[in-house]
């Protein structure tokens, strides 16, 4: 049997170094740990057999929320979804990215599962990327070559894999600050109430002055390899009062957006439709939240 | 025997806490896993990665050189039963056991076990399973019903043979009653259709286990978790060849059978690699291979037909059922073809069943087997022709309802027919009479369905012993593994009939070797039969009591009456006495003659069948397809509830698993003949939050034939849901589905279809 060897970092520089080198090393893949909700059943499953275990949670920078003094929030990529939804300020600001990352799992997997996870797992059904595509997230991540930045959607590169480069860590999220009138929301459908995988997910972000959409961001989740991001919804959406034509004209880009798999969690044709359906529920929400004004 | 009427009652029918209960809600209760032994090894199963292939060799050398490989088992091990001559232990045939537990000539199914291994740890049984080198030559694979139906498909087994061709028809079953012919000529409504039911899992949270020792003089000591020890015993015996006085089956707490422990997968498998080994060796199932190998329930393609007079009155009614036996024949086909119409007075009647194998793995019984299929297709049937003559579809099953004294299709006839009843229940319930808002808000619509069921119950093999301890308590020992509250029942039964405190009376469940053979838990029969047997001992330890205070009073035992708890002289004829309490009895037993006890063993006898009807609102999200359940009302007749929590348990855990079926459950397989979904996150049982509080209404009717008035409970429950549901939601959408599940992507394609067409 395999041994595992269990490193718990203080710095990112310790957890970027050892990551690297044990990368690097024969014994096989290193992994990062955060609340190990993906990780810890992928091993139990035999899906992964990580020769080096790295958790990133006794590191500061990873677990913070910071609310900045220009109204944009640093959230550390290993913060739980417990911790964000007992955090005084964030969903008052980001209601809509806090409700994808509170669906995630049960309360007991609220405890551990953090935003950083539910992003570098991979998975197409990730509930907080679509809100976090949404929001218009931009991650930090550190490397052996030092620090960059990247907007959230670029880190998914297909089921089960990122862009990130060997040795990288993902560091936290930046949602950015909101102007007045803003409102986000994020819906999955999921044929049971609970404890179920995403059959289409879609987080939505909208700026509203005189009634009319200024800015807008939409984002989809488990209808293409990746999360995406539906530039055209938004196109639909920005100057309209969200009339039927705007949110029918909206939808239909989201069904266009999709290229979703036939499997045993839903069809093509199903995911597709449901991709616009969700697309009007969420923009009513956010449209809300936004005070539609 | 006297029927006990409830005012009289102390105990039965009283909420009292469950004897198992504190140990479960602490994680005490020993389930089949839990047992450990010094030495004992572990066992892995090796599984076909084909969905069907011919095994032309299998080679374990290199297995059983790996360091810590201390056994290897195949199906050489296991003792054959011919295919040319059945063997039947109970309803099973043991020539379908002996290849379901292990591949022989062919493998049949994707996860049909070739070889087990044990060693030293459970790494190590899994490697060595990697390394059995089995050669295959693959054949190909039929899973679906109509295909495994055409002439063409491949066939499984070619010693079946069907109207005298070699055919994936393993076999069929006919009911009769009239002719069928001249009903439907009396018919002035006639309604046809077809219908499609997938295999659904039976779910239980607890898989497979067991622990076996095989001890060098030959006898074996088996710890598992099954519906029945003494099936576990003799079927082991059967495909070990050890006999059944050598071994001693010890059943562990259950976590949930739902009839599929009623047969074996691994101890057999466990003792032989303990026989081999010297070990003990321990056996647990991966929930995968739970779901991949272990039986669901059958998938079904059946077409009903049901003719009726203007003013309602059923005149005849055809049922044709294909079940799915999986990969060896043996599906339920009892099940629809019995019960479908069985409520029902109908004159002319014909019912007839395929058994159809393919590659899945092979079926086992499943809550009421068959019968919730049939009744989807029936009541679905019964809901259209109720509109089609205008009358009130409860309205119509209650003019059509089967009465007492008359035959059945499936050739009983009735002691006891409480089927209006049930209807009447329903009628005058809250919620039916209460107004349904149909379009609550935009996108969303609710309909309202009804659903009738019927289940047979069975009586059978039961044994119980009742013994006195020496500080005046008492004992009671059954041989039932208790599922769903039976020790719970018979602590309230025994209590009453001696008069003691509840919380005097302990109740355990004996091994083979400590108590008389006692059959499976299920059919509903268990709280029926044991109810029966620890009454009658109960009755003969009073016996004794009498006996014991007539010495010390030295009068005659006929004087004696016991009363309350204590014997009292019968009236003052008979002498003045202070009562003597169980207690005094019990600390005087050694001087008046010996220890102070019972049992009785009996093939019981009168049990009524079940009838139930239900009524659910369910709320259709119209974009998204999803159906929820709203209000859910289930009446039933139970004779007599012992304990009111577990009768109302029953019956709400028989209306979910129903709701599962209905809306969400299926078994999928991709290309290959592989079970695609062979875990809980996409085999969608419903959770908790998916059910509204169902409500149970306990109908308590007496059966005249048990000595508490019980009836089963636990299998009708199950059976109308899946119309019920149908029904209701094509009173949502005014669309009719002809196939389970109600998944989401189905009821917006059947939504989509039908705005197309308008
Ligand atoms: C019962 C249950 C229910 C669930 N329900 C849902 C659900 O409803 N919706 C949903 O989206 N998911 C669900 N999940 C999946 C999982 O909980 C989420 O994806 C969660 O967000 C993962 O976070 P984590 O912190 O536990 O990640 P981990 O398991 O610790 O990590 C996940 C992966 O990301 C890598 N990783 C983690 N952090 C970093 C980092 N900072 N830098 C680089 N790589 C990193 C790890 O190496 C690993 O490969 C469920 C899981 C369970 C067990």
């Amino acid at each position: 049997m395999t041994e595992i060897r269990y490193l718990a970092p203080r710095t990112l520089e310790d957890a970027v170094s050892a990551f690297a080198a044990a990368q690097g090393a024969a014994s096989g893949t290193a992994r990062i740990l955060a609340g190990g909700t993906d990780l810890l059943v992928q091993m139990r499953a035999g899906v992964v057999q990580p020769g080096t275990i790295i958790d990133i949670k006794k590191i500061e920078e990873v677990t913070a929320i910071t609310e900045q003094p220009d109204g944009s929030f640093v959230i550390g990529a290993a913060v739980s979804g417990a911790t964000l939804h007992d955090h005084p300020r964030f969903g008052k600001v980001w209601p809509g990215v806090l409700e994808a990352v509170n669906l995630i799992g049960s309360k007991q997997v609220q405890g551990r599962a953090s935003p950083g996870g539910n992003l570098c797992n991979a998975s197409p059904a990730g509930d907080s990327v679509p809100a976090m595509i949404a929001a218009g997230a931009v991650v930090t991540v550190q490397g052996p070559n030092g620090r960059r930045t990247l907007p959230v959607e670029k880190v998914p590169a297909g089921p089960g894999r990122t862009t990130l480069t060997p040795g990288e860590i993902l560091v936290s999220f930046t949602l950015p600050a909101r102007p007045a009138g803003s409102g986000d929301a994020y819906l999955r459908m999921i044929p049971r109430t609970e404890m179920d995988i995403a059959v289409v997910g879609c987080g939505v972000n909208l700026t509203m002055a005189g009634g009319k959409v200024t800015a807008a961001r939409v984002g989809l989740g488990a209808v293409a390899p990746v999360p995406l991001l539906v530039e055209d919804a938004a196109k639909a959406l920005i100057g309209s009062t969200l009339d039927e034509a705007a949110l029918e004209a909206a939808a239909a880009a989201c069904r266009a957006a999709c290229n979703p798999i036939n499997d045993k969690r839903g069809t093509i044709a199903y995911r597709t439709k449901v991709a616009g359906v969700l697309l009007k529920r969420t923009a009513a929400i956010a449209a809300e939240r936004a005070g539609r004004k | 025997m006297n029927v006990i009427t409830p005012t009289e009652n102390k105990w039965i029918g009283a909420r009292t806490v469950r004897p198992d209960g504190a140990d479960k809600v602490t994680g005490r209760a020993a389930y089949a896993a839990d047992t450990t032994m010094p030495g004992m090894i572990w066992g892995k199963v090796l599984r076909s990665p084909h969905a069907h292939a011919i095994i032309k060799s299998i080679d374990t050398s290199k297995a059983e050189a790996l360091p810590g490989v201390k056994a290897v088992v195949t199906a050489k091990d296991i003792v054959d039963f011919p295919v040319d001559k059945s063997v039947m232990l109970g309803i099973q045939d043991m020539r379908w056991m002996c290849r379901n537990v292990m591949a022989r000539e062919k493998a049949l199914f994707h996860g049909h076990p070739i070889a087990a291994v044990a060693a030293t740890t459970e790494a190590t049984a899994a490697e060595a399973c990697k390394l059995i080198e089995v050669e295959y030559e693959v054949l190909p694979h039929v899973i679906e019903i109509e295909d495994a139906i055409k002439p063409d498909a491949p066939i499984l087994h070619d010693f079946l043979k069907h109207e005298g061709k070699p055919s994936n028809i393993a076999g069929t079953m006919v009911a009769k009653l009239g002719d069928i012919e001249q009903g439907f000529a009396e018919a002035d409504v006639v309604i046809e259709r077809t219908f499609r039911t997938r295999p659904v899992h039976q779910g239980y949270i607890e898989p497979q286990a067991c622990t076996v020792s095989y001890a060098p003089d030959g006898r074996a000591t088996i710890w598992s978790s099954s519906q029945g020890q003494f099936m576990v015993r003799a079927m082991t015996s059967l495909l070990t060849g050890v006999p059944q006085s050598n071994i001693r089956a010890i059943p562990a707490e259950i976590g949930g059978g739902f009839g599929a422990k009623t047969i074996i997968y691994l101890e057999p498998v466990a003792l032989l690699l303990s026989k081999k080994s010297g070990r003990p060796v321990k056996m647990v199932m991966s929930r995968d291979e739970v779901m991949r190998a272990t039986g669901p329930t059958s998938g079904s393609f059946s077409t009903v037909k049901i003719g009726a007079k203007k003013d309602g009155t059923i005149v005849a009614a055809q049922g044709t059922f294909y079940l799915q036996a999986g990969c060896l024949p043996g599906s339920p086909l009892r099940g629809p073809v019995g019960c479908s119409f069985a409520p029902y007075a109908i004159p002319h009647v014909l019912s007839v069943g395929y058994d159809v194998v393919s590659n899945r793995s092979k079926v086992a019984a499943y809550r009421a087997p068959g019968a919730p299929l049939g009744a989807y297709a029936t009541e679905c049937v019964l809901d259209e022709l109720a509109e089609k003559l205008g009358i009130d579809p409860l309205e119509l099953r209650h003019r059509n309802s089967a009465k007492t004294g008359m035959k059945a299709a499936y050739g009983a006839t009735f002691n006891q027919v409480t089927f209006e009843e049930t209807i009447e229940a329903i009628q005058n319930h809250e919620h039916y009479k209460s107004p349904l808002e149909k379009n609550p808000r935009p996108g969303i619509k609710r309909g309202r369905g009804v659903a009738s069921g019927f289940w047979y119950n069975a009586g059978g093999e039961s044994s119980a012993q009742v013994n006195l301890t020496e500080d005046g308590n008492v004992v009671v020992t059954t041989g039932h593994p208790d599922v769903g509250g039976s020790r719970a029942s018979i602590a309230n039964v025994t209590a009453e009939l001696l008069g003691v405190e509840h919380d005097r009376v302990s109740v355990i469940i004996g091994d083979t070797a400590s108590i008389g053979f006692s059959n499976l838990t299920g059919g509903s029969r268990v709280t029926f039969a044991s109810a029966m047997v620890v009454t009658q001992s109960v009755e003969k330890v009073i016996g004794q009591l009498k006996e014991r205070a007539a010495k010390i009073w030295k009068i005659d035992p006929e004087a004696v009456i016991y009363e309350n708890g204590a014997c009292r002289p019968a009236g003052p004829n008979a002498g003045q006495f202070p009562p003597l309490a169980l207690k005094d009895l019990a600390a005087k037993a050694n001087e008046t003659g010996g220890p102070i006890g019972a049992g009785v063993q009996l093939n019981t006898q009168g049990a009524d069948p079940g009838f139930a009807t239900h009524v659910v609102d369910v709320e259709v999200d119209v974009d998204l397809g999803i159906v929820r359940v709203l209000r859910y009302t289930a009446a039933q007749d139970v004779g007599r509830a012992l304990h009111p929590s577990y009768v109302e348990g029953q019956i709400q855990g028989g209306v979910v698993q129903g709701i599962g079926w209905a809306l969400s459950e299926e078994y999928l397989y991709d290309r290959q003949g592989r079970l695609d979904n062979a875990n809980f996150l996409d085999y969608r049982m419903p959770v908790c939050s998916d059910v509204p509080m169902i409500e149970a209404v306990v109908l308590e009717i007496p059966n005249p034939r048990h000595p508490q008035g019980v009836k089963g409970v636990g299998e009708a429950p199950i059976v109308p849901p899946l119309a019920a549901i149908a029904n209701a939601v094509y009173d949502a959408l005014g669309r009719r589905f002809y196939s389970l599940p109600m998944s989401p992507p189905k009821v917006t394609e059947v939504m989509d279809m039908k705005l197309a067409a308008e």
